[in-house]
């Protein structure tokens, strides 16, 4: 925006016009103007150059005042409101890393038309959903046409049966009953029902690197404060560094307190899953520190070792944290959109106030249900044949994983995670994590993820996910060995 | 305050049953007062409840009870199991009752079915929805108004869209709705500290402009008496009047938001139900374009109340006071709180906008407002104001000096027939109760019958 002189001695200030903005957020520069509806004008150019040349073709020599009359014109038809823009939002860096990776790639597959690219990047499932499971989803669709079988709104909680088949199958012994499961459409959106749950004046701690959302989500919502580009942190958010010299857990020891501690395990991105000893060192942190742990467990199934699946595993878990969970990346759901999150009724607040009756008022009055087909796709998940059937696609992605580890590790270089969970987290040590990720995509048509894209304290790591088709995976092992050999 | 329910040491009595699923006869149901936490759970006698120390969020406090439709869905469990041998009737939550047409549920149980196939599998789609449907929604329904697809975002609903909108403007602006309205802004409005402390002695919220909407106004605000605020929530046709907005009076709101530089979002949910030429799309009037974002859903159309899908228009033209597009930052809400609405939803939602699912999704909601016209020809003979119907599958009948709430419970009580006490919707519903229109034609009937006795 800015002022210029229109005609002889009349300023005018103008704005950019919304067709004028491009999609990194960056000004476009017009081409030419056009009348609209009703003689307005609506796309005009705005950006000026300095030196006054003339930048827009088909213009010939103009008279610059003239031109600047010319620019002024649009800003006079375009209506602004008086609205200010919410200043959390302003607070967000860039695009949403994955979104991020995604426009990366088009840009790529652009430049590049005939390169078979290959996306070890966004953790997003390949491997096609067991019959036992899409049939029952198919049958429930097909029932809907029927008098019987017609369903109108579905408790916003969950459907019951599901409901009571989560806790039974992931929580059994655990003390977790069916009314603490609310069933959702996933993850990501469980995390921000839960930040706006809690609200804005809480304190947050997040795992350095960590999921996105949790941290975009914090900001969001005004827990975060200003973004600080000297630390690259905010400055309200607690990073509690998780690299290999703390195993890649937090150093609790060296943890001031906050409200709310973030914690995902198996961890994306590093792949590593917390060890019973850490997860009992948490829950008494959380517990003498009056925190709630946010335990996002959505990649629980990948475990392969004795670590633990939930945090209600550990004594005194129940007092101290709710759990999220997902079908995405264990039943295939990345697009049918079915997860959870337990909580439970032990948890207080300051005040003695129950979580759980806050939450399901949340649920309530902001959401309305997980679709009953997803659900319906849930309850045959849970079912002892599809269990087994999904445990199937399971291999087929660890397997995919072992492979990538071995590719990485015979070139010398280390990786982490994978054991436990979908992703590597391989150090390139004294790189830079964007620059090691283009010149992946640039020389092998490979898509991965720069470890900063999860905080600073991925910086020098890549995150390389293990979803993807067999041959996929071993073509990319192939040029990732001939890159870096 | 009247005494809560003695609480055991198992804890989960002390909510009573969490699930407020209508369909559970066995419900245990804790009374209207126990909402109300009073004191802290009553400790096991082996150790002492731990407490965390994080501040309950404030504005969660600020809420008065609970959601009304789960109030209403309680109320009628703990009525079914006091009659158990009573035929429940219900026209209170709007809750669809017929099948979904074949063409659309086939439509999903293909893409259901594709999901098992290697070129059928699809994983993440875009948050903001396939680019088909995108597409299909823009010609079908805003065609000629200008509206494209990068325009449109696709969702698992309306009440959720509602949300993510209150989560984008953050807790600094001012908000107006229409007295009585749809519940869902009012409360995400204060779970977002938008507004202030409850009022009781005028059961409102502080900082929040109500717009009342009467028999009087046409039940359309008098603009000229409404206080300027960021936000204007407007609902046409409206739940729970049933009342549609004309083109003059749009055109005027139009201009009052525009004159006032506030944003109005116009929630359209109900506009298939028009039987007249009232405008179905904000978007119909000229300007609205920079001024409004409009919301609308496939629940009321296509019965997929429980299948989750909706939409959400946000045009490029509207800008916040530093000429940031809003749509920007409603992307980056969608991409960063959502995960885009269920594939399969989405499939039936494609099936819904084809020439053969347009056709039958006219047909279901002729059906309904075929119910409705029996409804409104029922206590019109009764003797009663009756306002909606025609635009609307809500019926708005006038009990002029009594209490919604009481009005409700004494039709529950001797006819078995749950309806929506007006109150539930704001002040201004009160003498009012909100007869919705989706049932059984059986049931609709049933229900009618029962009303004549009652009010003969």
């Amino acid at each position: 925006m800015g002022w210029a002189l229109m005609g002889s001695n009349m300023l005018a200030w103008f704005r950019p016009c919304p067709k004028h903005w491009a999609t990194d957020g960056s000004k476009r520069m017009g081409h030419s103007w056009s009348l609209g509806e009703h003689g307005r004008v609506i796309c005009g150019a705005f950006v000026l150059k300095e030196t006054g040349e003339k930048n827009i073709q088909g213009f010939g020599h103009v008279d610059p005042r003239f031109w600047i009359t010319l620019i002024c014109l649009p800003a006079l038809f375009c209506h602004g409101t008086k609205v200010p823009r919410n200043i959390n939002m302003e607070r967000l860096r860039n695009g949403y890393l994955f979104s991020e990776i995604c426009r990366r790639e088009l840009e790529h597959t652009q430049k590049y038309p005939h390169a078979k690219l290959i996306k070890l990047g966004i953790g997003d499932t390949t491997e096609p959903i067991p019959d036992i499971i899409t049939s029952a989803m198919a049958e429930h669709a097909h029932a809907l046409s029927t008098i019987r079988g017609y369903r109108g709104y579905g408790a916003e909680q969950g459907n019951m049966e599901l409901r009571n088949a989560i806790a039974q199958t992931f929580y059994r012994d655990m003390g977790i009953k069916a009314n603490e499961v609310f069933v959702s459409d996933g993850a990501q959106c469980d995390i921000s029902r839960i930040q706006m749950l809690l609200g804005s004046n809480v304190t947050v701690a997040v795992q350095d690197p960590s999921f996105p959302a949790y941290m975009d989500s914090s900001v969001i919502i005004g827990q975060s404060g200003n973004f600080k580009e000297e630390t690259g942190k905010y400055e309200n958010i607690l990073y509690m560094n998780c690299g290999p010299e703390s195993n890649f857990f937090p150093d609790l020891s060296n943890t001031p307190r906050t409200d709310i501690i973030f914690l995902c395990s198996p961890n994306n991105p590093t792949g590593h899953a917390a060890s019973r000893q850490q997860l009992e060192q948490l829950v008494e942190f959380a517990k003498a520190n009056g925190s709630i742990i946010i335990h996002d467990s959505a990649y629980a199934a990948y475990i392969t070792d004795e670590s633990p699946r939930s945090i209600f595993e550990i004594p005194g878990g129940r007092e101290v944290a709710i759990e999220i969970s997902s079908f995405s990346k264990f039943a295939g759901f990345t697009g049918v959109r079915l997860g959870w999150t337990v909580v439970p009724e032990e948890l207080l607040y300051s005040n003695g106030f129950p979580v759980i009756k806050d939450y399901n008022r949340i649920v309530c009055t902001c959401f309305n249900g997980a679709s009953s087909i997803a659900q319906a796709g849930g309850l045959a998940c849970l079912s002892s044949d599809g269990y087994l059937a999904m445990n199937a696609v399971l291999d087929y992605y660890k397997e995919n994983a072992k492979i990538i580890m071995d590719t990485f590790t015979s070139l010398g270089l280390k990786v982490h995670g994978g054991k436990n969970a979908p992703y590597m987290w391989v150090h390139f040590p004294g790189l830079r994590s964007w620059d090691v990720f283009n010149e992946i995509l640039e020389k092998t048509h490979i898509i991965t993820v720069p470890g900063t894209g999860f905080g600073p304290g991925g910086e020098g790591y890549i995150r390389v996910s293990a979803f993807g088709q067999r041959e996929s995976v071993i073509e990319a092992s192939r040029r990732l060995k001939n890159l870096l050999k | 305050m009247s005494s809560s329910p003695s609480i055991s040491s198992s804890s989960s009595s002390f909510l009573g049953q969490t699930h407020f699923d209508s369909r559970t006869p066995n419900a245990r149901l804790p009374t209207k007062d126990s909402w109300i936490c009073k004191c802290v759970a009553t400790p096991p006698t082996e150790t002492t409840a731990h407490m965390t120390k994080v501040s309950r969020n404030a504005n969660m406090a600020k809420l008065q009870a609970g959601y009304l439709f789960p109030e209403i869905a309680r109320r009628r469990s703990a009525h079914m199991l006091k009659y158990p041998d009573a035929q429940v009737i219900s026209l209170g939550i709007g809750d669809t009752t017929e099948p979904i047409p074949e063409v659309i549920t086939s439509g999903m149980a293909k893409k259901a079915n594709a999901l098992s196939t290697l070129e059928g599998y699809s994983g993440y789609g875009a948050e903001q929805g396939e680019n088909r449907l995108r597409a299909a929604i823009a010609s079908t329904y805003y065609g000629d108004l200008s509206i494209e697809e990068s325009d449109i975002f696709v969702s698992d609903g309306a009440k959720s869209d509602i949300s993510r909108l209150q989560v984008m403007f953050g807790s600094n602006v001012t908000m107006a709705v229409q007295d009585p309205s749809y519940p869902a802004y009012v409360d995400s409005s204060v779970i977002l500290g938008q507004t202030g402390q409850f009022q009781k002695d005028v059961e409102k919220y502080g900082n929040i402009e109500y717009m009342k909407c009467n028999p009087e106004n046409g039940f359309f605000p008098d603009l000229s008496t409404v206080s300027r605020t960021d936000i204007i929530f407007f609902c046409s046709p409206n739940n729970p009047t049933g009342n549609a907005a004309t083109r003059e009076q749009l055109t005027r709101l139009v201009q009052f938001a525009k004159d006032n530089g506030s944003i109005l979002v116009y929630d359209s949910a109900y506009a298939m139900y028009i039987s007249d030429d009232s405008p179905r799309s904000i978007f119909e009037i000229p300007g609205a374009k920079e001024v409004a974002i409009e919301v609308s859903s496939f629940s009321k159309y296509a019965g997929f109340t429980g299948v989750r899908l909706g939409w959400t228009v946000v045009p490029k033209e509207l800008l916040y006071s530093d000429g940031f597009p809003v749509a920007k930052d409603f992307n980056r809400i969608v991409c960063t709180t959502f995960n885009g609405a269920s594939n399969i939803s989405q499939a039936g939602g494609l099936a819904c906008l084809s020439p053969e699912g347009l056709e039958a999704m006219h047909k279901v909601v002729g059906f309904y407002q075929e119910n409705t016209n029996i409804i409104m020809e029922t206590f019109t003979s009764l003797g009663f104001s009756v306002y909606g119907g025609k635009n609307a599958p809500y019926v708005w009948v006038h009990f002029p000096g009594q209490s919604s709430w009481d009005v409700f419970s004494e039709i529950l009580e001797k006819t078995h027939v749950v309806t929506t006490p007006g109150s539930g919707f704001g002040p201004a519903g009160d003498g009012f109760i909100r007869v919705s229109a989706f049932g059984h034609r059986g049931n609709v009937l049933e229900a009618c019958k029962r009303f004549k006795q009652l009010y003969k």
